[in-house]
C-alpha cells in the first residue's frame, strides 16, 4: 500500500469515529452542553483532560525542541506537568464544589460583581484565541505535509469536523470523541518511540531505553554528549539560560496552566468533588505517559540525525533527506564546496539548518519504520489540534453565549423592560450554538492568514492566565478577607504589567530593549510569574484597605471548605 | 459541627502543605536550583540533575496527586461518619 493511500484511509477511519461519537451524543441542555451533565467518569475524564491540553505543539514541537536545547527545554516538561499538582490541590475540588458552568462564574459569583465577571470574560477569550488560531494552523500543516493537500483546505476540513461535533454535541460529544483521540494519539506517539528505542538501545521501554547503553557499549548520552562536544554544541545534559529564567519560565508554565480556563472547565464535568481530584491525577498520568516519552525521543533522534548526516557525502543521503529539504524545512548550503555536510555548533562553518518539527515527523522515516506508523503520526498529531481546538472552542462559546448573553445582557435588558423575561434555556442553548459557530469561523480566518505574533502570543497566553485567573481563584477559596476590589485591581495590575512586559521585549513597544534590559534577567516568558506575584500582592493590600465582602459571600466560602455531601 | 469543619480545614492544609513543599523541592529544587550539584552524581547512564528535571519531576507529580487523592478520600470518611 503506497503512504499516501494509507494515511488516507487512517485519518478517513478515526474522522469516521469521531463523528459518530458526535452524533451518538447529541445534547439537549445547557448543562449537557456545558458540562456534559455532570456524568463524565474519572478516568475517561482524565483522558479527556489529556487530549484537550495536549495540542499540536506538545505532540509535533515539544520532542524537536528538546532534541535542540536539552537541558533547557526541561522547562516545558516541568512546567507543563507540574501546573496539574496545582490544579489538584488548589483549585479543582474547590471549584467543583462551587458547582457552576464556567470560570467567570466562579469570579462573578464570589467577587458579587459583574465588573468582576467581564474582565474574567475578557481574559478568557484573549486566552483561548490565541490558542485555537494555532491549533487551525497546526491542522492545515498536517493535511498540507502528508497528503499534499493545500494548507488553507487543510484548515477547512479541520473547521468543518470541529464544528460538527462541537455545536452538536457540545462539552457532552467533545468529551467523548477527546477520549478516542487520546487514544489515538498517544498510540501514535508511542509506537515510533518504541520502536526506536529498541533498535538504539535494545531496550523496548523509552524512558529507560534513553539511559541505556548503545550496541558500542557507551551510554547513550555520554555518547550524545560526546557527539555535541565533537561538533561544538553546548552539552546536551545542561542548559545554556540562566538559571533564574529557567525558574522563573517553569514557574509561569506552570502557574498558568492552571489558569487555563478550557482546562479548569473539564473539572466541573464530573459527578462529585472526590472525582474532581481523581480526573485530575489521571488527567496527569495520561499526560506523562506522553512527557515523559518526549525527552527520550528528543535524544534519539538527536544521535540518529548527527549520525546520519554529519561529515557525510551530501549525495548519499537517504530519501527523508531530499524530501523535508523539498518542504524547506532542511537545509543544506555547501559552504565549503566539498560536498560533505558540516554540522556544527559553530555559525559561520555549519551547512545544515534543521526545523525543529521535522524531529517528529521525520522520526519514524529516519528509523525506517513502516508507512502505517507514518500514518499513524499524522491522524495522532490530527488528533492532537482538534482536540484542543474543541475544547477552546467551547470556552469561547460558553464565554458569550452563559457569561456574557445570560448572566450580564439577559439580565440588563429585563430591568431596563426591553425584555420581558430572562433568556430561555432553549434560547441560551441556540445562542451556544451560534457563537461556536462564530468562533470557528474566527479560528479558521486565523489559521489561514495567521497572524505573525501567534507563535509569540501563545507564551503570552499562559502568562495572561498565570497572572489573572490563578491568584483571583486562589485567593478567592484560600482567602476569605479577599474582596472585589482587592479581585479587581489584581487581575486588571496583573494583566496589564504582564502585557506591557510582552509588548515592550517581544514587539519593540514602548521604546523596546534587549536581554540586558530584562528585569532581574527574566525573560518574557518568564514573567508571568512575577506578574502573578504582583497580583497577589496588589489583591491582598487592597482588599485589606477596603470593605469586608458581605456574610453571605463568606457563607460561600465557608461551604467550598467543607466536605463534599 | 462548626469546629468539626474547622478540623477538617486544617488537616486539609496541612497535607497540603506537605505536598506542595515536595513539589516544589523536587521540581524548582532538584531539577533546576541544584541540578548542577546532582549531575555530578550519575546512575544508569543518567547524570541525576538532569534526570529529575526531565523524568523525576513528573513521577513525583503523578505520585503526589495519588497521595492527594488517598488522603482526602480518607479525611471525607472519617468525617461523614
Amino acid at each position: 500500500m503506497t503512504l499516501q493511500l494509507s494515511i488516507w484511509i487512517i485519518i478517513g477511519l478515526t474522522f469516521a469515529l469521531y463523528i459518530g461519537i458526535a452524533i451518538w451524543s447529541k445534547t439537549n441542555s445547557t448543562s449537557e452542553f456545558y458540562i456534559a451533565g455532570k456524568g463524565v467518569n474519572p478516568i475517561a475524564n482524565g483522558m479527556a483532560t489529556a487530549a484537550d491540553w495536549m495540542s499540536a505543539a506538545s505532540f509535533i514541537s515539544m520532542a524537536g525542541i528538546i532534541s535542540f536545547v536539552g537541558y533547557d527545554g526541561s522547562v516545558y516538561l516541568m512546567g507543563w506537568t507540574g501546573g496539574y499538582v496545582l490544579l489538584a490541590l488548589l483549585l479543582a475540588p474547590y471549584l467543583r464544589k462551587f458547582g457552576k458552568f464556567t470560570v467567570p462564574d466562579f469570579i462573578g459569583d464570589r467577587y458579587y460583581s459583574n465588573t468582576a465577571r467581564t474582565v474574567a470574560i475578557f481574559c478568557a477569550l484573549v486566552v483561548s484565541f490565541t490558542y485555537i488560531a494555532g491549533q487551525m494552523r497546526g491542522v492545515g500543516i498536517v493535511f498540507s505535509r502528508y497528503l499534499e493537500v493545500d494548507i488553507n483546505n487543510g484548515v477547512f476540513i479541520g473547521m468543518g469536523i470541529v464544528l460538527f461535533y462541537a455545536i452538536l454535541g457540545g462539552m457532552k460529544g467533545i468529551t467523548y470523541t477527546q477520549v478516542a483521540q487520546y487514544c489515538v494519539l498517544i498510540f501514535a506517539f508511542m509506537v515510533p518511540a518504541i520502536f526506536i528505542s529498541i533498535q538504539m538501545t535494545g531496550n523496548p521501554i523509552p524512558q529507560l531505553g534513553f539511559g541505556s547503553e548503545t550496541q558500542d557499549g557507551a551510554y547513550l548520552l555520554d555518547k550524545l554528549n560526546g557527539l555535541h562536544k565533537e561538533l561544538g554544541f553546548s552539552e546536551y545534559t545542561s542548559g545554556e539560560k540562566s538559571k533564574i529564567d529557567v525558574f522563573f519560565i517553569t514557574a509561569a508554565l506552570m502557574i498558568g496552566t492552571a489558569g487555563l480556563p478550557h482546562v479548569i472547565v473539564r473539572f466541573f464535568t464530573v459527578r462529585k468533588v472526590s472525582d474532581a481530584r481523581k480526573s485530575a491525577g489521571w488527567a496527569l498520568l495520561f499526560i506523562a505517559i506522553l512527557y515523559t516519552t518526549a525527552p527520550a525521543i528528543a535524544v534519539f533522534a538527536r544521535t540518529n540525525l548527527i549520525e546520519t548526516v554529519s561529515e557525510k557525502n551530501y549525495s548519499e543521503m537517504p530519501s527523508w533527506f531530499k524530501k523535508w529539504e523539498e518542504t524547506e524545512l532542511l537545509k543544506f548550503n555547501d559552504k565549503n564546496n566539498d560536498g560533505i555536510i558540516q554540522y556544527l555548533g559553530d555559525e559561520k562553518l555549519n551547512e545544515l539548518t534543521i526545523d525543529k518539527d521535522i524531529m517528529v515527523m521525520a522520526n519514524p522515516e529516519i528509523a525506517q519504520l513502516p508507512n502505517w506508523v507514518i500514518a499513524l503520526l499524522a491522524a495522532g498529531a490530527l488528533a492532537a489540534a482538534l482536540s484542543t481546538a474543541a475544547g477552546l472552542l467551547l470556552v469561547i462559546s460558553s464565554s458569550i453565549s452563559h457569561d456574557l448573553i445570560k448572566k450580564i445582557i439577559s439580565p440588563k435588558l429585563v430591568r431596563r423592560k426591553i425584555l420581558k423575561e430572562d433568556i430561555s434555556e432553549k434560547g441560551e442553548l441556540i445562542a451556544a450554538r451560534i457563537s461556536a459557530f462564530f468562533a470557528v469561523l474566527l479560528a479558521g480566518y486565523f489559521g489561514i492568514n495567521p497572524p505573525d505574533f501567534v507563535a509569540a502570543t501563545v507564551a503570552l497566553a499562559f502568562g495572561l492566565a498565570a497572572a489573572s485567573f490563578f491568584p483571583a481563584i486562589v485567593l478567592g477559596i484560600f482567602y476569605k478577607r479577599m474582596n472585589k476590589e482587592g479581585a479587581i485591581s489584581g487581575m486588571i495590575i496583573g494583566i496589564t504589567s504582564m502585557l506591557f512586559y510582552m509588548l515592550k521585549f517581544k514587539f519593540g513597544w514602548f521604546g523596546g530593549g534587549d536581554q540586558i534590559n530584562w528585569f532581574f534577567g527574566v525573560s518574557p516568558e518568564g514573567f508571568g510569574t512575577i506578574a502573578m506575584m504582583l497580583n497577589f500582592a496588589v489583591s491582598i493590600l487592597v482588599s485589606n484597605f477596603t470593605k469586608e465582602p458581605p456574610n453571605e459571600i463568606k457563607k460561600l466560602v465557608e461551604n467550598l471548605r467543607t466536605p463534599d455531601e | 459541627m462548626k469546629e468539626k469543619n474547622k478540623l477538617y480545614w486544617r488537616k486539609n492544609l496541612n497535607y497540603l502543605i506537605v505536598l506542595l513543599s515536595i513539589w516544589f523541592v523536587v521540581s524548582f529544587g532538584f531539577g533546576i536550583l541544584f541540578v548542577d550539584q546532582l549531575n555530578l552524581i550519575e546512575f544508569y547512564g543518567f547524570k541525576l540533575g538532569f534526570w529529575f528535571a526531565q523524568q523525576g519531576s513528573i513521577y513525583t507529580f503523578v505520585i503526589l496527586i495519588f497521595i492527594y487523592i488517598y488522603l482526602m478520600n480518607k479525611l471525607d470518611k472519617d468525617f461523614k461518619s
